[in-house]
């Protein structure tokens, strides 16, 4: 190595002390950033990346602190440093950004403030000057008419311009690191796209380094470097991240490469790692992957393994011991491939669909009082959430609903099974009307065979009820008093979800993240539905635990011959497991048809400018398409076709007139451009 | 069978004790010597008015044993106190620390009862309020501005006149309770109504709600069963605040004559009735009571701080 690393963390130990002992968050923790370098450091919730980020700043949230190894920064050992010395660098030579851009402003400064006072802070500049470099600073990161925007305050920003604003933040002062907490997690794909672009790019130009914390792997493979796999407060590997992507060593890499669903590939199941993250009160000895390892043999469990030089990187693993020559890892994907365009369950599917909605309308007033209304003469606001939207699901499949955040997806799922009334539009249910709640509170037997799943495993089981209770909840009356009773049928509805009936006597924050899922999936099944709803029933999950539970629920559909309707963001989820895909911009559906159709030979603008726009672990180190703007309001929508704003196609038919669905070979599309064959042909991947 | 599920039962019971003694709450109630302190004196006072006729020196109350030659005797270590009465006697012989004993049992128990009928109101019309919101909602909450825009004492006195005048003088001793009770726990009601709302309005967006919804599940079962487990912990706070408010409205209104009556005095009552000698000398008939007053609010109220601070994870 021919320069000196700019960032050097040997040995790093972080504690928290608590009354019950010390829980060390991170152990012996040793990594290195070259100027101008991208180190991505990857892992599940838990493994102590963002808690590394923090130490390095000096940012541990008390208890928490550093109580072993050093931190050298550009020749300068900064961990033991006094506080104000550390603020000196902090901001000057590190950068921060994070993940959540609507906290990490002031509300109450307008943007410009907030960039000259940190320049002023760290830059011998004039409040003048000062103000100019801001300017500058917010054209770099794309601000549209800065001049005008420096003064605005940060709620008249739209989340990705926020994001924009803190990346603006975090540069002002040419920051030779600049440390990445998850920064695009919060924004949608489109935009996360952008940011990732615009962060790659800066940071060629300015010369900064950065450490790029994320749980994504799409995100690290297409921007970093070198990637650190982190594991419960361990590096486990780390190395170019070509080699770590497309032929890790360590088996906890294998599996996590494996369980994360690609648009690239068809397969059946996810490589499944079973369990999850320890506790850090709770880790194993010897190698803390060894109780999930596939590959862990006797050594594993008492003797912790160092990183050690294979090949370019370097991984923690006995296998790769000089004295262990026998052992070959596993292949990534093990997993067999089959035909994934016909429904999974027998028989073949009759064309009548099972649940059909059409014209549905689901509009929310938002309107300030009465009182206020008349005083500022404004009239009432209505969000038009779902906006005439038809969708027909055929018993046995599986319908993917994809769109980006405020699309009207999650308005879709309750409107179907009955949390809202719908504004206007029918829906049926194997024949029988279930559109108003009259006709619902008449069909109570069939409402029963509609159950749902939801997003968050923390808020959707009750803290305060055992799991039997929660699990119990859903049977219905009729069903109490047979085959042996309540208890026995939520031990069939555990063990069915791959729990323990034991499980039932204790109460949901005994639970992680991913056995919370399967509560509330048990839950779902003891009404013994046909149908399910799921709403982004992955998306707070880790990518272990996310295999994990798309393998169950493809399992269940098996068995059960459930039909589903998913709904997520993330299009490599919704192309696992749907039989079909439905596109959503601004509550309608723009595109929809078979999963396979829809991914090879996308129509609709908007579809494509998705499928551009998702990072993916087969697209190391190529360069993105950008895509520009972002979803509009829909208290406003667009008029003609809401997404003609954003589309390289429209014309003056698309901002005038709504686009009905035609069908084009299979597929249902709303689009102008695809009607009047105006549209190039879509690349093959 | 039965041996190893009563096993299993008792295995279970001691883990029970085990979890609460090593809880968050038991460990912030054991670091704070002042919570320890107030939680000793709250549960000496809570023993002695529930075992008052034993614990208590003499039987104030019985005609029998009380000799008007004993009044206004001094405490035991002044000159001319009897070691007998080692508080001292009031102005019919009486033992002021019966007297405060049989008191503080009257005062914790009209308390008690106050703080749970404005506890049950105000849960429930919170309940109802937060989770069907809209106009009932709008109602319930302006009834409830309204009353707090009136100090607690006031609407105390209010209610108890009202409730007065209506049964006529002639009534009034044996229902004297009941009237002071219900007029202190209206006067509270609002505290928790407000609370409970604004926690309800919280949790019934959790999915775990909707869940319920999904399943069928009716407004008054989901209000009930799912969310009032899940609101009960702000309640408890308020609950036991306001129960020394209360045990201290009551003894002002006793103060001011319209409390319990002087048959069955409270710690109010005891106050108000040594009041009338405190310039004639015999300053212990209303010190002592006013100080067992003084400690009883003083402990409950540390306690509500605690809970409150210990159940409110952002101040940890």
């Amino acid at each position: 190595m021919a320069k000196a690393p700019l960032l050097e963390v040997r040995n790093l130990r972080v504690e928290f002390p608590t009354r019950h002992g010390t829980l060390v968050a991170i152990d012996d923790l040793s990594l290195h950033i070259d100027p101008g370098e991208v180190l991505g450091v990857v892992g599940e919730s838990g493994a102590g990346k963002s808690m590394t980020g923090a130490a390095i700043i000096g940012l541990l949230e008390p208890p928490g602190k550093i109580a072993g190894g050093e931190i050298v920064f550009d020749g300068q050992r900064i961990d033991n440093l006094p506080d104000a010395d550390i603020r000196r660098i902090r901001g000057r030579h590190i950068g921060a950004i994070f993940q959540d851009p609507l906290t990490s402003l002031n509300p109450l400064h307008t943007v410009g403030r907030q960039i000259t006072d940190t320049i002023v802070a760290h830059l011998p500049l004039t409040a003048r000057q000062a103000r100019t470099r801001a300017l500058e600073l917010l054209r770099e990161v794309g601000i549209p008419a800065a001049a005008e925007r420096i003064d605005h305050y940060p709620h008249q920003f739209s989340g990705g311009m926020r994001q924009r604003v803190v990346i603006a933040l975090a540069l002002c002062a040419d920051p030779k690191l600049i440390i990445a907490d998850e920064p695009t997690t919060a924004l949608d794909v489109s935009i996360q796209a952008q940011i990732i672009v615009l962060l790659k790019r800066l940071c060629s130009q300015h010369g900064s380094a950065i450490m790029l914390i994320t749980h994504d792997m799409g995100v690290i493979s297409e921007t970093a470097d070198r990637v650190a796999v982190m594991y419960a407060g361990r590096i486990g590997e780390i190395g170019p991240v070509s080699d770590v992507i497309h032929s890790a060593r360590l088996p906890y890499t294998i599996g996590l490469m494996g369980s994360i669903p690609s648009i690239g590939e068809e397969v059946e199941r996810l490589v499944q790692i079973d369990g999850s993250m320890p506790r850090l009160n709770e880790t194993p000895p010897g190698c803390r992957y060894h109780p999930r390892c596939p590959q862990a043999f006797d050594r594993c469990s008492v003797e912790r393994p160092e990183l050690i030089a294979v090949g370019s990187s370097r991984v923690a693993c006995w296998l790769y011991d000089d004295s262990n020559q026998a052992q070959t890892p596993l292949p990534v994907r093990a997993a067999a491939k089959t035909n994934r365009d016909s429904p999974r369950i027998n028989g073949t599917a009759s064309a009548k669909p099972l649940i059909e909605a059409e014209g549905l309308k689901q509009y929310f007033d938002v309107s300030p009082p009465l009182l206020t209304r008349i005083l500022e003469r404004t009239g009432r606001r209505i969000v038009q959430a779902v906006d005439g939207l038809d969708i027909s699901i055929v018993r046995g499949e599986t319908f993917g609903l994809v769109g980006e955040s405020g699309c009207g997806k999650s308005t879709v799922a309750r409107t179907i099974v009955g949390l809202f009334d719908a504004t206007a539009g029918t829906i049926s249910y194997d024949g029988a009307s279930l559109s108003t709640r009259e006709e619902r509170a008449r069909n109570q037997s069939v409402q029963h065979k509609m159950q749902m799943i939801f997003q968050d495993p923390q808020a959707s089981l009750n803290p305060r009820w055992r799991v039997s209770e929660i699990v119990a909840e859903s049977i219905p009356r009729s069903r109490r008093a047979a085959n042996g009773g309540v208890s026995a049928r939520v031990g069939e509805l555990l063990r069915q979800v791959g729990m323990s009936p034991l499980d039932g006597d204790k109460y949901p924050h005994e639970f992680s993240g991913g056995q919370r899922q399967r509560i509330s999936i048990a839950r779902a099944l003891g009404g013994e539905p046909e149908f399910l709803v799921c709403d982004e029933p992955t998306s707070a999950l880790d990518v272990s635990v996310q295999a994990q539970i798309l393998n169950l629920m493809v399992d269940l559909q098996r068995s059960l011959g459930l039909t589903y309707l998913f709904i997520s963001h993330d299009l490599a989820v919704v192309h696992h497991i749907s039989t079909k895909v439905g596109v959503m911009y601004l509550g309608r559906i723009v595109e929809w048809s078979a999963t396979h159709r829809l991914f090879t030979h996308p129509l609709h603008p908007y579809t494509r400018m998705l499928l551009d726009a998702v990072p993916d672990i087969s697209k190391t180190g190529t360069q993105r398409t950008q895509v520009e703007g972002e979803v509009p309001s829909p208290i406003d929508p667009p008029s003609g076709c809401a997404f003609h704003p954003r589309c390289p196609f429209a014309n003056d038919r698309c901002r005038t007139e709504t686009p009905k669905s035609i069908m084009v070979e299979g597929t249902s599309i709303a689009c102008h451009a695809v009607e009047e064959a105006r549209l190039p042909s879509w690349k093959a991947a | 069978m039965s041996q190893s599920s009563q096993l299993a039962g008792s295995a279970a019971a001691t883990g029970l004790v085990k979890r609460a003694w090593n809880s968050d709450l038991a460990y912030s109630f054991r670091r704070s010597k002042v919570t320890v302190a107030a939680g000793i004196v709250t549960l000496i006072y809570l023993l002695s008015a529930l075992f008052a006729p034993w614990v208590a020196p003499h039987d104030p109350y019985d005609m029998a044993s009380v000799s008007i030659l004993d009044s206004f005797l001094p405490p035991a270590w002044i000159d001319g106190g009897d070691s007998r009465f080692l508080l001292g006697t009031d102005n019919a012989g009486r033992d002021v620390l019966s007297t405060i004993i049989h008191g503080s049992r009257i005062s914790l128990g009209v308390g008690f009862a106050s703080v749970l009928i404005a506890a049950t109101l105000g849960v429930t019309l919170g309940l109802i309020s937060g989770y069907v919101g809209g106009r009932l909602d709008a109602v319930i909450m302006r009834i409830a501005e309204v009353q707090l825009s009136f100090p607690d004492i006031l609407i105390a006195l209010l209610i108890d006149g009202v409730i007065r005048s209506i049964l006529g003088p002639g009534a009034h001793g044996n229902i004297a309770f009941v009237v002071v009770i219900s007029a202190i726990s209206l006067a509270y009601w609002v505290q928790f109504a407000r609370t409970v709302r604004a926690t309800t309005m919280v949790e019934k967006s959790k999915d775990y709600v909707q869940a319920a919804r999904v399943s069928g599940k009716g407004t008054a079962y989901i209000m009930f069963r799912h969310l009032l487990p899940n609101v009960m912990g702000p309640v408890l706070v308020i609950a036991t605040i306001s129960l020394a408010l209360a045990i201290v409205t009551e003894a002002t209104l006793s103060f001011l004559g319209v409390g319990v009556p002087p048959t069955q005095p409270s710690l109010g009552t005891l106050i108000r009735v040594g009041n009338d000698f405190l310039f004639s000398g015999e300053w212990w008939i209303t010190i002592f009571p006013g100080i067992a007053l003084a400690i009883m609010g003083l402990s409950v109220n540390l306690l509500g701080d605690w809970l409150r601070d210990a159940l409110n994870p952002k101040l940890r």
